[in-house]
């Protein structure tokens, strides 16, 4: 069988040169106004990418801190108050700000694209959306300088380390999470009305690139779970200020009710971190090996099933707790079964490569990266997933180490594979390539010599956030340490690449990537402020259907 | 304008005040509660809040009655309203999921049944019950419960047939009879403030005969949480009808285009929902 090669989706108008059909407006603002008040979704795309790549090196700096500390044997370098604080803010930074703002921005920049779409649904809402998250930000960093420190209780907050027990500043952090969640929701419904109500004519559901599929899911998550966290921090801010019960056994609540709570926005939160990864590797595999995504109708029914399985494991977190033989067994099945899902999308990207004409450009480096790294957090995840192992292995760095591989050569390798792939249509420039592969290569040695170690020290029973621990653990540890310091300064060169690539560098064409076929390849590079004014008719190459 | 069907707005400044108003207003909240500072600064941000958000949807009804909008534009509201309302559910989801495994699993728990006894070694003494008269611990607990066929049931007739009033308002628009529109709008708002009023009294009632407040253990906290969290959108609610009936005044909304007011509508109903939902599980069960 020889290769297919990809079929073409053809546009019958192209926005092209219309870039002038905001003429009609008075002229835009300049300067820093531009960035202020602006409606459109590049230039709010480019605010959150922006926004979350310097959370990326705050919550980075913390983690150093703590690697810093750990790399040897007992108390160096910090106080164990403000390690747990800085435990803390990394989690929350990361998660709350780096992962999920880039994905937002990534939805902004590129689902208008690839559904033909003038911008998003409700372009005022966008801009507030983004606009929230400096806020909530700014306040709980601001919490570190407040007297007590800022939150030290991890970043799953439980109860009652983060109400009896909290420093005064949790009332903050609770605050900014309200801002934060408010953020997410209202940019979830808008990814939700674009991709529902927007797409150029002609082109159906089942023609949406997966990117676009795994957002719409991925919103409906956020939309979902969001309110929940925000219900349970409102019931914290209601323990810690006004003499409330939830989580306090002595007035008839429950501590565990928090990580119930907790963990019903957690586990579909962590989906919320990696479908639109899955999108994103989706679109890079057929790309560089110049075939079709193999399976995607069944690409988009695992998305859903994921994220309908989602809802249904959260207690995985939460098997020492001392649930029922009942709920242990039943999550033990149900987080078992999101394997199978999750398989399927795996086989289909290697099916994908299978006998394509592959090349190996730096998104493809990272896509590739993605697929065998995640599927090894995948099955350390399956280990943890076991009942009864788990009581060995919950809270201990094996978990840490499921956890990073699943997020950092998972959701972050997705999101620089994401960069790589789109930064020609960004600038019009190719990134550099020479720069591009140290930065990959760097990466992943960081990466795997960073959390690799980790599965070692959690099996011999190192538990997580701690500042000192046993001498058996020092050489893991050390390697560790190491890794994480090299991975750390091998994203400078990433921002260098960036800067050098919006800068000049080889000029990219419309279609910057040969094996490339969605609609946003059919725009130039760069891609003009505005595109699609007038919408494209989409029409689908009737073999492919 | 020379561009697609699909309106775009041009820069707006509403977005980036709003947020600034509101992290004035929450930080200012914080301030309160942490520092003890007085409510200046979250008054400020309030009132900021409000004002950007009067300004904001005023320029998008400028827009709507300028024609700008197209039916594409009107199901991305739709869908916008719809999903927001969802997320509202999933709160209050949150909030009755709390009640519900109180009730069923951490206080028969906490009483030693099932396999998890040791919790019952906390307090040997402890009995479960609901409505929790006697937490375990040294928590006061309330000394009375209200009855669901007082207050609440006045209260859940006014707001049942608030959500009626307002179906025939609404009607009443469909049909072009702006005068029908006008007087059962003003009855629904006015059930929604008598709905508040009587929220209020009950409040007072819970307070100060019925010994019921914030620190009563678990029944107090969820009996406040709920109700004082959805007393809150039935204030925001009125509040958007009473705005719908400003708007209804200077003669806004066309028989067969007036999303602006279904959104009302909806929101209304969804108010409306939980608070049946609120007087099941919270008072009569
Ligand atoms: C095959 C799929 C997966 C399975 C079976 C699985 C299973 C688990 C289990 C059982 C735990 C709890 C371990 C413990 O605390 O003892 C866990 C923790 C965790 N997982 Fe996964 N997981 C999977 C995929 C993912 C993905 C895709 C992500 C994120 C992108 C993720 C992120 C996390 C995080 C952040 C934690 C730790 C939370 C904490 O305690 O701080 N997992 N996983
Ligand atoms: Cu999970």
């Amino acid at each position: 069988m020889a290769p297919k090669l990809p079929l073409h989706h053809p546009v019958e108008q192209s926005s092209t040169a219309s870039a002038g059909g905001q003429a009609a407006h008075s002229a835009p603002p300049r300067g820093l106004m531009r960035w202020l008040l602006t409606t459109n979704h590049k230039e709010i795309g480019s605010l959150y990418l922006i926004f979350s790549l310097t959370m990326f090196f705050i919550g980075g700096v913390f983690a150093l801190v703590v690697r810093a500390e750990l790399f040897q044997p007992g108390l160096q370098l910090v106080e164990p108050e403000f390690f747990n604080q800085m435990t803390t803010m990394h989690g929350l930074i990361m998660v709350f700000g780096a992962i999920m703002p880039s994905f937002v921005g990534l939805a902004n920049w590129m689902i208008p694209l690839q559904i033909g779409a003038p911008d998003m649904a409700l372009p005022r809402l966008n801009n507030f959306s983004f606009w929230l998250l400096p806020v909530a930000f700014t306040l709980l960093l601001s919490t570190l300088l407040m007297p007590g420190g800022g939150p030290n209780f991890g970043w799953t907050f439980y109860a009652p380390l983060s109400t009896t027990y909290a420093p005064p500043s949790t009332t903050f952090f609770i605050l900014s999470l309200h801002i934060a969640g408010i953020s997410s929701i209202l940019g979830a419904i808008n990814i939700i009305a674009t991709v529902l109500n927007l797409r150029a004519p002609g082109m159906r559901m089942m023609d949406m690139p997966l990117f676009c599929w795994t957002w719409l899911i991925t919103a409906f998550l956020l939309i979902a779970v969001m309110p929940v966290l925000a219900g349970a921090v409102t019931m914290m801010l209601m323990d810690i200020n006004f003499g409330t019960s939830f989580f306090n056994a002595a007035g008839g609540g429950d501590p565990v009710l928090f990580q119930h709570l907790f963990w019903f926005f957690g586990h579909p939160e962590v989906y919320i971190m990696i479908l639109p990864a899955f999108g994103i590797v989706s679109a890079i595999i057929p790309t560089f090996s110049r075939k079709r995504l193999f399976g995607y109708a069944s690409m988009v029914y695992a998305t859903g099933a994921i994220a309908i399985l989602s809802f249904m494991v959260w207690a995985h977190h939460m098997f020492t707790v001392g649930l029922p033989l009942t709920a242990e067994l039943f999550f033990m099945y149900t987080t078992m079964l999101i394997a199978v899902p999750t398989g399927v999308k795996v086989f289909n990207w290697v099916a994908t490569m299978f006998r394509g004409s592959i090349s190996f450009e730096p998104p493809m480096l990272f896509a590739l990266a993605f697929v065998v790294q995640f599927t090894i957090g995948g099955f350390s995840g399956l280990m943890l997933a076991i009942s009864p192992a788990d009581f060995q292995y919950h809270d201990t760095y094996f978990v840490v180490a499921h956890f990073h591989y699943v997020l950092v050569p998972g959701a972050l390798f997705a999101i620089l594979a994401a960069a790589y792939y789109w930064l020609p249509k960004w600038t019009g420039h190719y990134p550099n390539l020479k720069l591009a592969h140290w930065h990959f290569w760097l990466s992943v040695i960081g990466v795997n010599l960073t959390f690799f170690p980790m599965h070692f020290s959690g099996l011999a029973g190192m538990p997580r956030r701690i500042p000192d621990y046993a001498l058996q653990f020092a050489d893991f540890n050390l390697a560790s340490s190491l890794g994480a310091f090299l991975f750390g300064a091998s994203q400078l060169l990433f921002v260098w690449l960036i800067i050098k690539c919006v800068r000049g560098g080889e000029k990219a064409p419309a279609k910057a990537w040969e094996g490339a076929e969605d609609l946003e390849w059919s725009v130039p590079s760069p891609a003009p402020l505005h595109t699609f004014e007038h919408p494209p008719t989409f029409r689908r190459d009737e073999n492919s259907a | 304008m020379s561009g697609g069907s699909y309106y775009v707005p041009p820069t707006s400044k509403w977005p980036v005040l709003g947020s600034l108003a509101l992290g004035l207003m929450l930080i200012g909240f914080g301030m309160i509660l942490v520092h003890g500072m007085n409510g200046i600064m979250m008054a400020v941000g309030f009132v900021a809040l409000l004002t950007v958000m009067g300004l904001w949807f005023r320029d998008v009804i400028k827009e709507s009655r300028g024609g700008l909008y197209d039916d594409q534009m009107d199901r991305s509201f739709r869908q916008g309203m719809a999903w927001f309302i969802f997320s509202e559910v999933m709160f209050f989801a949150a909030f009755f999921g709390a009640l519900f495994y109180v009730r069923t699993f951490a206080l028969p728990w906490l009483d030693g049944e099932g396999a998890k006894g040791v919790a019952a070694l906390l307090w040997p003494e402890f009995t479960a019950s609901w409505p929790l008269m006697e937490p375990p611990g040294d928590v006061a607990g309330p000394r009375e419960v209200l009855s669901p066929w007082q207050l609440p049931l006045v209260n859940t007739l006014i707001l049942v047939g608030s959500s009626i009033t307002l179906t025939v308002a609404h009607e009443g628009l469909k049909e072009g009879m702006r005068e029908t529109t006008r007087n059962w709008l003003l009855v629904t708002v006015l059930l929604g403030l008598s709905f508040i009023i009587i929220q209020g009294v009950e409040y007072y009632e819970a307070y100060h005969h019925y010994g019921i407040t914030l620190e009563t253990g678990i029944y107090g906290s969820t009996f406040f949480l709920l109700t004082g969290f959805h007393g809150a959108h039935v204030i925001i609610g009125a509040t958007i009808l009473a705005v719908m009936l400003l708007r209804i005044l200077r003669g806004h909304f066309a028989a067969e285009n007036h999303f602006g007011f279904e959104a009302a509508c909806w929101y209304w109903h969804f108010v409306d929902v939980v608070w049946v939902g609120l007087f099941l599980f919270v008072y009569v069960f």
